[in-house]
């Protein structure tokens, strides 16, 4: 009996001091180590600056998120949920099940002022409908040391580039390591390769679907594509393979570069190599007077239509837009904070890259399963792996793509 | 007294009521035909429904008719998961003769032999994600026990999960390990009751070796037979695990079955087109139909029989 009363206690201590302070639930999605020292750590000081809310902390596992945020919207919605901006966002704002923020942008000076990048990327039907945290850049990750020894510079445009890959294959280096058994990685390769030859706007058009896959522009992307493949060949077995497992080559000197984003260069230390061993450089040029575009996939947060306290809600929000606490989240996170006037960790060269590489950009692109569709964008990734394993199927891969274009944006 | 002799007459009226042919096998079925009803029956009529409706599982449905299925019958992907199914059901039925092999081979009385029977059972009592798993190690070509073996006869090792033709056998090869465990375990209980007395009286009529087998202890073993050959007619049909496992349906969709298919086109990360996938599950549903039928009718001719 003893031990029953003290919990009794606590419990009832514990309702009425739910009952008194107002609750705010937000769900996160990603529990690894880094992303989630981040986030509490801004919780902690959103908890100190507002010390009459009580806030209530729900981490889950992503792609166990991406399946919940379906049934959590309508049925137990959280007042703040993390999700991911573009078209992915687009299914739960066209159902009313996001709420409009768009007053929140207008009367918040540093949201109204310091986020003109990823504004655009924030907005659908002319609205706002969520605040970014975090983003990072893409580009091509190296094995320095590999570029050293073999006598090659980072390369600045294709021909360079096509250069390198042969110095590699002549010394028995893999050029390149990819791992598509989950699809998303090729389309990295293939969004560099369309932006690179034919700029942002026809990745825009593309991902909209106002230019078809069969297109000469498109189908230029794809022949480049095959030089690549063919002189700047991927490892083998790559379609069975994660992103992760696709380290394994890069990590023991086997395969050279990798196209990917900067939240690899964590797996690349943990792979055992050193800071020293590993650069960035930006994909290169490949159609000269091309206006650089780059990948810049942001992680944001929402508030569902059917949240309970919108009020706190939309302070968080405000709250972590700060230019602060965006600097001390992405300096936790190794990531780019979406706030422009937030400090940079400018002891991480990757950081400080990859702060280069975006700011300087014409364009930021979300990703192509970000931009496209979902439908098209699997059906698209499927089709870029298979043209990475049977290039010369790439007229039927594109008809094929063409036709489900047809019936998706119908 | 009187009380409570009448109180027992109301009692046995009682229980005569509730024990009564008519009432007490239904109670005793309710429960489960509550939920097999709400969990079954009710399913497949919703399936029946969304499949005639586009809907992405939060917005509005629309009303499309039969447009879920005439995509489906275009949908390449479609044939590719059905030509894929039907390589399953007919290779997965290796199982059977494999699992009275294995059954034949062990049974036998020597020292230890309990231990190589679970053994050999082992494969269906771990689950199929670690089965699916282990062989994906297999496979790899890189540190694989594929690779070491083409490797020690110096060729050059295949990608087998990576291969559009090779990879449903690969992943079949991979799912049969625990269906043949599954099967010999069928067997092995059917060879406890194969009777002494008329594999006696085949010796006497000089029956020996395959002979024995097939007109002898085989026929004895026909319930055992029907048993494995249904669930490994269902086990093909249902094959989901493996392949989610090993592949995704990769490499470009091309492992795909029809329960992966629809598991993706309803439920994964590019999917939530519940239409689509009802109309998916339908097909699926009608396949497993023309098997059930059977079944039924031949379970439904042996009891009437075996009366």
């Amino acid at each position: 009996m003893t031990t029953i009363k003290p919990l009794v206690g606590m419990s009832l201590a514990f309702a009425i001091a739910s009952a008194n302070a107002a609750d705010l639930v937000i769900n996160f999605d990603d529990p690894n180590p880094a992303p989630k020292a981040g986030f509490e750590a801004a919780v902690e000081a959103f908890k100190a600056a507002n010390p009459d809310v009580n806030v209530i902390v729900n981490i889950n596992d992503r792609e166990a998120h991406k399946t919940a945020i379906r049934n959590f919207l309508s049925a137990d919605a959280p007042d703040v949920t993390a999700w991911y901006p573009g078209n992915r966002m687009g299914p739960f704002v066209d159902a009313g099940q996001f709420e409009d923020i768009s007053d929140l942008w207008a009367s918040d000076t540093n949201l109204s002022t310091s986020f003109e990048a990823v504004k655009p990327t924030m907005t659908r039907d002319g609205k706002q409908w969520g605040v970014p945290y975090s983003y990072y850049q893409w580009g091509v990750y190296y094995r320095a040391d590999l570029f050293a020894k073999y006598g090659i510079s980072e390369p600045s445009n294709w021909d360079e580039m096509l250069g390198a890959c042969d110095t590699l294959k002549e010394n028995g280096v893999t050029p390149f390591t990819i791992g598509t058994k989950y699809l998303w990685t090729a389309a990295g390769v293939f969004d560099y390769l369309n932006l690179r030859t034919n700029g942002y706007d026809v990745h825009n058009g593309l991902t909209a679907g106002e230019i078809k896959y069969t297109d000469e522009r498109i189908r230029n992307t794809f022949e480049n594509w095959k030089v690549m493949l063919d002189r700047c060949s991927f490892v083998d077995n790559h379609a069975t393979m994660s992103w992760q497992d696709a380290l394994a080559p890069f990590a023991k000197g086997e395969a050279a570069m990798y196209v990917m984003g900067n939240f690899a260069v964590a797996g690349m230390k943990d792979a055992g190599l050193s800071e020293d061993q590993i650069d960035f450089f930006q994909f290169p040029e490949i159609t000269p007077g091309v206006a650089r575009a780059e990948e810049a996939p942001a992680d944001a947060f929402f508030i569902p239509s059917k949240a309970k306290n919108k009020a706190d809600a939309r302070k968080f929000l405000s709250f972590i837009a700060r230019p602060e606490i965006q600097a001390e989240w992405n300096k936790t996170l190794g990531q780019l904070p979406p706030n422009s006037k937030s400090e940079i960790n400018s002891d991480d060269k990757f950081i400080r890259k990859g702060m280069q590489t975006v700011s300087t950009a014409s364009g930021l692109a979300q990703f192509f399963d970000r931009d496209a569709p979902a439908e098209m964008a699997k059906a698209g990734m499927e089709g870029f792996q298979e043209f990475m394993i049977k290039p010369e199927r790439m007229d039927a891969i594109l008809k094929r793509l063409d036709k489900i274009q047809e019936r998706v944006y119908k | 007294m009187q009380i409570s002799v009448s109180s027992v007459a109301e009692q046995r009226r009682k229980r005569s009521f509730w024990q009564s042919q008519a009432v007490m096998p239904w109670l005793l079925l309710a429960p489960a035909m509550l939920f097999f009803l709400v969990y079954v029956i009710a399913p497949i009529f919703q399936s029946l429904l969304y499949s005639f409706y586009e809907w992405d599982g939060i917005g509005e449905a629309t009303w499309i008719g039969w447009a879920n299925y005439e995509e489906l019958f275009d949908d390449d992907r479609f044939y590719v998961s059905l030509k894929n199914n039907i390589v399953w059901l007919v290779l997965y039925m290796l199982a059977v003769p494999a699992g009275l092999a294995v059954a034949l081979f062990l049974n036998q009385t020597m020292l230890g032999m309990r231990f190589y029977k679970s053994m050999f059972f082992f494969p269906f009592v771990i689950s199929q994600v670690v089965v699916g798993l282990i062989f994906t190690w297999f496979y790899n070509p890189n540190f694989g026990i594929v690779g070491e073996i083409w490797r020690f006869f110096g060729a050059e090792p295949p990608s087998i999960l990576g291969d559009e033709d090779l990879v449903t056998y690969g992943i079949i090869a991979a799912g049969l390990w625990p269906q043949i465990a599954y099967c010999m375990i069928l067997y092995l209980t059917g060879l406890n009751n194969v009777s002494a007395d008329q594999i006696e009286a085949g010796r006497l009529d000089n029956a020996k070796g395959w002979k024995m087998l097939w007109y002898i202890v085989l026929p004895q073993l026909w319930p055992a037979t029907f048993l494995a050959i249904v669930v490994t007619v269902i086990g093909a049909l249902r094959s989901f695990d493996m392949i989610a496992i090993m592949t995704q349906g990769g490499p470009y969709g091309s492992s795909n079955v029809l329960s992966y298919f629809m598991y993706e086109t309803a439920l994964s990360e590019y999917g939530f087109r519940m239409g689509y996938g009802s109309s998916i599950a339908v097909i699926l549903f009608l396949i497993m139909l023309v098997f059930i039928g059977y079944f039924l009718r031949v379970m439904y001719k042996n009891e009437r029989g075996g009366r």
